[in-house]
């Protein structure tokens, strides 16, 4: 567990984790350590299991067998509201957003419970100044103040994964997970993207995976490559890049 | 289709504040207005009933609209209400209690909020198609319980309940209708800015994401069960003051509140006034209640005319009534609606010959055994005479056909005037 | 007593192979088109409306074949022109369409052939009773129901087992989002399976016609105990549509047939205490519960097992 703080727990911490849908093995024997404030990336072959991690990190799965920890609290089996509620928030590959509600209400509903509103049925939403303030900023940051009205269904591709972007961030959650959040982008708007991510995870620890080799070893403190659901390698950009297995195993066919 | 959903309005600037204040008001100078104009003793019946109606929709709204819940037993809620509002009446004149007949319909709510609170945590654990066969279960339940159980629900009788032997308020005995009329705009205003508000409230709008995509809803904090089950609550507290009032109107509570009759009434009335604007289900209330009322005397198929609105609305307006018409605003703001009027006056005619071969049809076929003439908009047709078939099937037929061509031309219009409109920066 | 359990359990299965008949069409189309048909039990009581409209015309075994062949192109209709272009509103308008087609198809019913029940007699063929078990007369019709039902419900498993068809809808009934890959011919794939479910219903209209009433409010009242069978069973699931419709059968048939309550097994409450909700419990027939087990059944699964007895899945 090298990229621990030392006295700190790391911020996400996956432990001998396995995943089978039925009787496929799709995770087998996972181990992960992500240290506070560390940027980490997940890469690997499409099919990998890359998704699947993150589904079981966050709650949306339940693992087989094994432990999920966050800052140190065993979160594996608590629902994904509850790993939120404890600062961890993610992204989704596909698109996933609320389809029918503005862009502007598309965030601050992902506002609301971290700004301590919950369930409240006594107050009027608009004259909550804490929770305008903040999601005013968070359309800014994502550069959709002047969609704030459409649609979220509505939106061009890449300005829903940039919603997609600002809803996870929304919450202010410390742990921040994006799965694949320049997929299908062009190369401009993988720039403003990357961008953007560096900028809205600036003192959090960040979780991406991403295909974009130029743009893990960029962003990236520290690297692990997942190939048919387990690690066969983590660590430096500098020591993946040297690391045989990796060759082999993934960057041999995908390096340009 | 698309302004359906832009209703997120925030920070609004004054002139929309005003705006906003303004059709409020006139509502309620409407309810306060209608019974000078419009005196006699059916009308104000009919005013009363369509009052309830708004709040009986309007509650079953929060689920379907707000919450994306398609319940096929809201009128459980309803139903209790209605019987806790006739047992409090005469809990109150046996005990002598000092609660006048205004505060009546409150104990309806209660009726209705206390049995969603121990049925809603088990039926909105799931959502979808399951949630609606759940409530239709329920639905059934209730209904043939208040059956078996008559020291409660009075059995096949019902309940009955005396509203002018509570204390009077304000001089009031609410023995007139008049009286029951002002009650009930009392509490369809009330219910209505109570309902409004809830809509902007952290709550109303997570209730919105859950309808979206309850699924995402877990990853910003929330559990969607329990947003549910809040939503799910609050109808049936509203269903319950609707149940009230009608305890209040009629003076009786009976296990036809409760039914499934009932239930389906509000699904139609909700969804054809339309689910995604707060106004939609009071068109809907008044349009339904209306055609109830007119047409029982005019057609023992009312029921079936109910079926095939609700089935066209279903298939080519699902947004209702209030989508049709809200289609309409950025069309109206860009300037572009003179564009497609002239598409809607050709379209008029054939439509209109196609409803009147509907009719025909559904009339002859409802009259064939019996005998008795139609009168079709004053023209009298004898449902036994092959005249009459040929006429109908002439109406359908050829109504449809041409009906069908000026309809397309009304999509091409529509189209254009759209992109306009688009172009323009109205339209997202 | 011996006699009643045999006469209840024999009833009981009837009335179960009879749910499983329209639960096991309404699970597939569930299953295959993520449509769960409000109308279903409404193609159910057209099958038992045709069929005494076509035995007064033509008899009763013209109509066995023809009613449901009827009631079939009628649900492929509705597929082909109702659903097909609802899809794209969502599941909810699907359900919300085959509701309103519920409603209409009741009220176009009792337009046409009243609102009392019909007449609708057993065919003298199979009028005399087939054995007589104590001292009750078993009637042959209620075996010859048996008899289809149990036909039709090995047909279907060995299409499902032996034909292209039935390898498509068991891929859909275990890989639902897979079904969008079947290819061109998704949508007559989904006409055919519609049409079979309804035609299906049909039948099971058509027999039971002459053995229950033929009312028209009879989709009404069946309609709602189907929707729980497959709840119960768990939405989408075969086998489990096959176990809750025989549980809810023999369930509710026994109900009925109990003559029991608290009061005839504790004794009558104290006569001083006025009626009460207690009084009413106490004194109320199982018989008289039997119209609202299956909904009590609901709800016990719902808190105990929300998927339903066999469902894997999520709505
Ligand atoms: N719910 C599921 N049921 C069955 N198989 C699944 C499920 N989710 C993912 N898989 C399988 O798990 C494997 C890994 O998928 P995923 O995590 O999405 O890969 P990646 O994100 O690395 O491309 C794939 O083979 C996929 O088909
Ligand atoms: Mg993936």
């Amino acid at each position: 567990m090298s990229g621990a703080v030392s006295g700190k727990s790391p911020a996400i911490e996956v432990h001998a984790v396995e995943k089978r849908f039925g009787n496929v093995g799709i995770i087998r024997d996972l181990n992960l350590s992500v240290a506070q404030g560390e940027r980490h990336a997940i890469i690997g072959p499409n099919g990998a299991g890359k998704s699947t991690t993150f589904n079981l990190i966050s709650g949306h799965i339940k693992p087989t067998s094994g432990e999920v920890r966050l800052n140190g609290d065993l979160i594996s089996g608590l629902q994904p509201f509850e790993i939120n509620r404890r600062g961890l928030s993610r992204s989704f590959q596909v698109t996933n957003v609320f389809a029918r509600m503005s862009v502007w209400e598309n965030v601050r509903c992902a506002v609301l419970w971290a700004t301590g509103h919950r369930y409240a049925f006594w107050k009027n939403v608009d004259s909550l100044p804490e929770v305008r303030e903040r999601t005013a900023q968070i359309l800014d940051d994502i550069h959709l103040t002047h969609r704030r009205d459409v649609p979220a269904g509505l939106l061009t591709y890449a300005e829903q994964r940039e919603l997609e972007i600002g809803i996870t961030i929304a919450s202010g959650a410390t742990v921040v997970m994006l799965d694949e959040p320049t997929a299908g982008m062009s190369h401009a708007e993988t720039d403003r993207a990357v961008s953007l991510i560096r900028r809205l995870t600036e003192g959090k620890t960040l979780v991406i995976v991403e295909h974009d080799m130029s743009v893990v070893f960029g962003l990236a403190d520290r690297i692990s490559v997942l190939v048919y659901g387990h690690i066969i390698a983590s660590g430096t950009p500098e020591e993946i890049r040297r690391d045989p297995k990796v060759k082999e195993a993934y960057l041999g066919e995908e390096a340009h | 289709m698309t302004a359906a959903t832009t209703s997120s309005v925030t920070a609004k600037p004054a002139g929309e504040n005003l705006r906003f204040y303004g059709i409020w008001l006139i509502g309620i100078a409407a309810l306060i207005v209608l019974p000078q104009v419009f005196s006699s003793g059916g009308s104000l019946t009919s005013f009363s009933l369509i009052g309830i109606a708004i709040v009986f929709a309007l509650s079953y709204n929060i689920l379907l609209g707000q919450t994306g819940l398609l319940s096929f037993g809201h009128a459980v809620h309803y139903g209790l209400g209605g019987f806790a509002a006739c047992h409090m009446m005469n809990a109150v004149v046996s005990r002598g209690w000092p609660i006048p007949l205004p505060f009546i319909p409150l104990f309806g709510g209660i009726g209705g909020l206390v049995f969603a609170m121990i049925i809603g945590w088990v039926m909105t654990k799931r959502a979808g198609t399951v949630f609606a066969m759940i409530s239709l279960g329920i639905g059934e339940l209730v209904a043939s319980s208040s059956l078996i159980l008559r020291s409660v629900f009075g059995g096949e009788s019902g309940i009955t309940t005396d509203r002018t032997a509570l204390p009077k308020m304000l001089g009031w005995s609410f023995g007139p209708q008049l009286q029951v009329y002002y009650l009930i705009s009392f509490w369809l205003v009330l219910s209505a800015i109570a309902m409004y508000a809830l809509t902007r409230t952290p709550l109303g709008r997570i209730s919105n994401a859950v309808r979206d995509n309850p699924e995402r809803v877990q990853f910003i904090g929330y559990d969607p069960h329990v947003v549910r089950y809040l939503a799910y609550c609050f109808a049936g507290f509203f269903a319950g003051v609707a149940g009230g009032l009608t305890a209040i109107n009629f003076e009786i509570a009976n296990s036809a509140l409760l039914g499934a009759i009932q239930s389906g009434l509000v699904l139609f009335s909700t969804f054809i006034g339309g689910t995604a604007f707060f106004f939609g289900p009071i068109l809907g209330a008044i349009l339904v209640t209306y055609l109830q009322l007119g047409l029982t005397n005019l057609t023992t198929a009312w029921q079936l005319y109910f079926g095939i609105i609700f089935i066209g609305i279903v298939m080519y307006a699902p947004g209702g009534i209030a989508g049709l018409l809200m289609m309409h605003r950025p069309l109206i703001r860009a300037g572009t609606l003179w564009t497609v009027i002239p598409s809607y006056l050709v379209a008029i005619v054939p439509t209109v010959a196609l409803a009147c071969g509907v009719i025909l049809t559904i009339e002859t076929v409802a009259r064939y055994s019996g005998g008795d003439p139609i009168n079709l908009f004053g023209i009298p047709f004898n449902p036994t005479s092959p005249m009459t078939w040929l006429t109908a099937a002439v109406l359908v037929v050829g109504g449809a056909f041409v009906a069908r061509l000026t309809w397309r031309r009304i999509a091409e219009a529509w189209d254009r005037a759209a992109t306009v409109a688009r172009d323009r920066g109205y339209l997202a | 007593m011996l006699e009643l359990i045999v006469i209840s359990t024999l009833n009981g299965v009837l009335f179960g192979m009879l749910l499983f008949l329209l639960s096991s069409g309404l699970t597939v189309i569930f299953s295959m088109m993520g449509v769960l048909n409000f109308a279903h039990a409404s193609f159910y009581m057209l099958g038992a409306f045709f069929g005494f409209q076509l035995t007064k015309w033509i008899g009763f075994w013209p109509a066995l074949v023809l009613a449901p062949l009827l009631v079939g192109a009628i649900g492929m209709a509705v597929e082909r022109y109702g659903l097909r272009n609802t899809h794209k509103h969502g599941h909810v308008a699907e359900l919300l369409l085959t509701f309103g087609l519920a409603f209409a198809i009741e009220e176009i019913v009792s337009m046409i052939w009243g609102k009392s029940p019909l007449d609708y007699r057993v065919p003298a063929l199979l009028d005399f009773p087939a054995f007589t078990i104590f001292s009750t007369n078993y009637p042959a019709y209620k075996i010859f129901m048996l008899a289809i039902s149990v036909v039709i419900f090995v047909a279907l498993l060995l299409v499902l087992k032996r034909t292209r068809v039935g390898l498509i809808v068991q891929a859909a009934l275990t890989h639902p989002h897979m079904v969008g890959h079947l290819g061109h011919n998704v949508g007559r794939v989904f006409m055919v399976v519609f049409g079979v479910g309804s035609a299906l219903a049909g039948l099971a209209g058509v027999i039971a016609g002459p053995a229950l009433v033929t009312q028209s409010d009879m989709a009404a009242s069946l309609g709602p105990i189907l929707f729980v069978v497959i709840v119960f069973g768990g939405l989408g699931s075969l086998p489990g549509a096959f176990i809750a419709s025989l549980v809810i059968g023999l369930v509710q048939t026994f109900a009925v047939a109990l003559d029991g309550s608290l009061a005839s097994a504790f004794g009558p409450l104290d006569p001083s205490t006025g009626p009460s909700v207690l009084t009413d419990i106490w004194n109320v027939t199982i018989a008289q519960v039997a119209p609202i087990v299956p909904y009590m059944l609901l709800v016990l699964i719902l808190i105990v097992r929300p998927m339903g007895l066999m469902g894997t899945r999520e709505s």
